[in-house]
């Protein structure tokens, strides 16, 4: 198919998106907007599918079968009351996903995901940091809900210092990145230094916050996907990671008032665990 | 550069339309909507694949990653919508 014709395909799925968000905000919509999105979403794979630049599906269908069996065992497995958890543990392989696609895209030499140029390496660098803190981020809110982590806020001395540093090395290989100057090396230390702050950044937060920081977390991994866009250049790419990116951080706003909280808080993982005892997790 | 720019504005429109599209949300709605749209995010699978099927014979590391971002997009995506589904299921049958 050419590329035009798969460029209006994304269009139409971008749309299905948009409308799907919008129906998901109504109670009686809301089946419907999230059969929209699934949709868009089958949209948008078929047509990748079609896609000239794909010469081999041997690996995607291996991969696509693992993750369908997973995905289904996990959505129908799970108990009604351990949703929240399991959005983020979703969330989490949504964010390591950005990261792999980022990390292939650094090592392809040519070929439709081959990054490129300034641009190109600014968005792997930021899509390799924004991916790996959603990752570990949310694998720890899991860990909280489900109780295999101490729900209680957890830290050391100065751990706040620690995360603004941690966050000015990260943004300075980035840079490095950007300039041309770094190689497999630096990007090993920024996938590493972005797994830590994800946990750092988390681990903080009481467990009765953790909806809000799974709302915030799902906002980074839009916002992952959409500078892997950048990366490869794919508009449906970055419409829809912009869009859940934002969306999700008004969402967050909102449940943050809900539950008397502040933004700011939460972004910067410093929720106090005063009065954290009188809220319900939805 | 140009192609940059168009693809700057299309990030920025969608932002500024994902931030008008989320008004009042029922409380019973916010993990649903969450839910919806972290699926949504897993439409970096179509990254994904576009790196699994590379068929980049330079390194088998590009289709490796690939297909390791296939299977958790894929996880992403499948049981996101499910998840989802089965929330807006219960929701419906209580009312």
């Amino acid at each position: 198919m050419s590329l035009s014709f798969v460029n209006l395909f994304y269009l139409l799925s971008a749309v299905l998106f948009i409308g799907g968000i919008k129906s998901l905000t109504h109670p009686r919509t809301a089946v419907r907007g999230n059969l929209m999105a699934a949709v868009g979403m089958l949209v948008a794979v078929v047509v990748t599918l079609l896609d000239q630049s794909i010469l081999s599906y041997a690996w995607i269908l291996a991969g696509a079968l693992i993750g369908s069996v997973v995905g289904v065992l996990m959505a129908t497995r799970i108990q009604m009351t351990a949703m929240p958890q399991m959005v983020a543990l979703l969330n989490g392989f949504g964010g390591g996903a950005s990261l792999a696609v980022a990390v292939a895209s650094f090592l392809a030499i040519n070929g439709p995901v081959a990054a490129s140029g300034v641009i190109g390496m600014l968005a792997v660098g930021l899509t390799v940091l924004i991916g790996a803190i959603t990752l570990t981020g949310s694998a720890v809110a899991f860990g909280k809900l489900q109780e295999l982590l101490p729900g209680r806020a957890i830290g050391f001395k100065g751990i706040t210092l620690f995360n603004g540093v941690m966050m000015v090395v990260a943004l300075s290989i980035i840079a490095a990145l950007t300039a041309g100057q770094g190689g497999t090396g630096l990007l090993l230390l920024l996938i590493t230094i972005a797994l830590v702050l994800g946990v750092t950044l988390v681990i903080p937060i009481g467990g009765a916050d953790m909806p809000v920081v799974i709302a915030l977390l799902n906002s980074y991994s839009g916002i992952a996907a959409a500078a892997a866009g950048f990366i490869m250049g794919n508009t449906v790419l970055i419409v829809s990671g912009a869009l859940v990116g934002a969306s999700g951080i008004i969402l967050t706003r909102i449940m943050c008032v809900a539950m008397n909280r502040s933004l700011t808080g939460v972004l910067f993982g410093s929720i106090s665990e005063e009065g954290g005892e009188q809220m319900d997790a939805d | 550069m140009d192609i940059l720019i168009m693809q700057i504005s299309l990030f920025v429109l969608a932002v500024i339309l994902g931030i008008e599209l989320i008004t009042k949300v029922p409380a019973t709605l916010h993990t649903p909507l969450m839910s919806g749209s972290n699926a949504i995010s897993g439409i970096t699978l179509v990254g994904a694949l576009l790196a699994a099927g590379s068929g980049d014979a330079n390194s088998l590391w590009v289709s490796t990653l690939g297909m390791v971002a296939v299977a958790l997009a894929t996880i992403n995506v499948v049981g996101g919508f499910l998840v989802t589904n089965r929330m807006l299921q219960m929701f419906s049958r209580r009312r």
